[in-house]
């Protein structure tokens, strides 16, 4: 297996007569945690759609393990997906089905799980979320922080090599998000998951970014740990991270 | 560059609304290919038909009971002023009977059913859409056409049918009705006018149209919902234009398949 998990070479993509991405180069080692920010409306979640084949590339290409995804037949696509797990940013939990059905919808769709153990793993998945007992629940009754938590234990029911989280704090409380954070950190280590996740929420970032990477005019502008990001003196980074108006980024 | 050239290559508004046209037809055909390809999977798991089923059929029934009531009872009358004088009450069974087997039953219920449900299934789908639910399906690797068009698309091609046969005997017992309790036509002069000229392939004529009519419905619908895009706004432009669609096809096809059935099959 190569070192690096999803490689990202001059990717270009134009949505509508914006530019978005605009030659992006970027590496995943295996294992890692890699934190993607930049401000809104630069590309993080369009980036993250390329892994999964939501979106293809005008230009460039992506590579997840070694495979290119737009040359990928629509049976290996699927096949690739079910080894990766989304967590959307509103969660995108299905408001037709209960908490447990969607858990368990991705065991009953693509394994031939018999139904009482199908129910033990979504009851497992929902206890290693902190959401246990929630099966028979509507989605439309939980909170913004329970929502994305269900969405997560949907996520990793298929137990999948590569996580990709978008915005996974935003719109929640600052108690809520550190719950998620705290989360995501606990099922890398224990899971020892590839992962991307975008944000602009700096806290975040610096919690469970092994390395973090700054998204700025359709390119990685800064890459470094957690660390080096906090020291770097790069007027657009500093700019960023103390979420200053004033600085070499322009308001949107 | 000169400003001459770009003018050139930019499409004018009609070009641009004959490929956005051609784009979607070309699209729907897309859909359908994809939805009839995944017809055997999902009839392996019938369950997700089957809540289309009541949902498209069953939720449905109360609308067509009542629209064809009235469009019985309206035929009736509309077609006893006609009569009189000219025609004899004998026919009027006749005509309320045959223009109820082959248009009224299968053309109102579509209407109906195509605002009820074509609206229903595109807010459904468009909603799904925008609120990511659609690419979590993919991501999960779980096809959206097979887990949501082809059970609407069935249920739709399948209730359809049964919902004509419905409404076909309530609007001919609406028509029947009126006819012997307004208009004091004797209840056996009626019935012997219905019987009259029926035919079995005029109760067939209407079965495919219907058919095609639930077809026309769930594919607008879900084409519509699928693309939708932008929030609230775009779901509501998804919902009119599923329903302006469905309804538009279903008279243009209902005059196609009125020309074969009649002038080719049945003639």
């Amino acid at each position: 297996m190569p070192d690096t998990a999803i490689d990202f070479r001059g990717l270009k993509k134009r949505l509508g007569r914006k530019e978005v991405l605009r030659g992006l180069d970027l590496e995943v080692r295996r294992g890692e945690c890699l934190v993607i920010v930049g401000r809104s409306g630069t590309g993080k979640s369009v980036l993250l759609k390329h892994v999964v084949g939501l979106m293809r590339p005008d230009e460039g290409e992506v590579r997840v393990n070694g495979v290119e995804v737009e040359t990928l037949a629509e049976k290996d696509l699927l096949e690739l997906r079910r080894s990766m797990g989304m967590l959307f940013q509103g969660g995108a939990l299905f408001d037709s089905m209960s908490v447990g059905e969607n858990v368990g919808l991705p065991l009953r769709e693509h394994t031939s799980m018999p139904e009482p153990q199908v129910e033990i793993v979504v009851g497992e998945k929902l206890s290693l979320v902190g959401l246990e007992g929630t099966e028979e629940m509507r989605t439309s009754s939980l909170s913004g922080g329970m929502k994305k938590r269900a969405a997560l234990a949907r996520s990793l029911v298929l137990n999948p090599k590569i996580m990709l989280y978008d915005e996974p704090t935003t719109g929640l409380d600052p108690i809520t998000s550190d719950l998620i954070n705290r989360l995501i950190k606990r099922l890398q280590r224990r899971l020892g998951m590839t992962s991307i996740a975008v944000t602009h929420d700096m806290r975040s970032a610096y919690h469970i970014g092994d390395r973090i990477a700054m998204l700025h005019e359709g390119r990685i502008h800064a890459m470094g740990t957690p660390e080096e990001i906090q020291a770097t003196t790069d007027p657009a980074v500093r700019q960023f991270i103390e979420g200053s108006a004033e600085g070499p980024l322009l308001p949107t | 560059m000169s400003d001459s050239a770009t003018e050139t290559e930019r499409p004018t508004w009609p070009e641009k609304f004959l490929l956005g046209w051609l784009e979607d037809v070309g699209e729907v055909f897309l859909l359908l290919g994809d939805t009839l390809r995944g017809i055997p999977a999902a009839l392996a798991r019938p369950k997700l038909v089957i809540a289309q089923m009541a949902h498209i059929g069953v939720g449905s029934m109360p609308l067509t009971v009542i629209v064809a009531l009235f469009t019985g009872a309206v035929a009736a009358v509309q077609a006893s002023y006609q009569f009189r004088d000219y025609v004899p009450m004998l026919y009027l069974g006749t005509v309320i009977g045959k223009s109820v087997l082959i248009e009224l039953g299968p053309v109102l219920t579509a209407l109906v059913v195509g605002g009820r449900v074509g609206a229903s299934i595109a807010a459904e789908l468009g909603t799904m859409r925008v609120t990511e639910q659609v690419d979590a399906m993919e991501t999960m690797g779980i096809s959206p056409v097979r887990f949501l068009v082809v059970p609407r698309f069935l249920a739709a091609i399948t209730m359809l049918p049964a919902l004509t046969i419905f409404a076909d005997v309530v609007a001919i017992l609406g028509g029947f009705l009126v006819a012997t309790l307004t208009l004091d036509v004797p209840a056996h002069t009626f019935v012997s006018g219905l019987k009259l000229y029926f035919k079995t392939q005029d109760v067939i004529s209407g079965l495919i149209k219907a058919f095609f009519f639930g077809g026309i419905i769930a594919m607008m619908g879900c084409y519509y919902g699928l693309k939708s895009e932008g929030g609230a706004e775009g779901v509501g432009i998804a919902t009119t234009q599923a329903v302006v669609a469905s309804c538009l096809l279903i008279l243009i096809v209902d005059y196609i398949l009125a020309s074969f059935l009649f002038r080719v099959i049945f003639a």
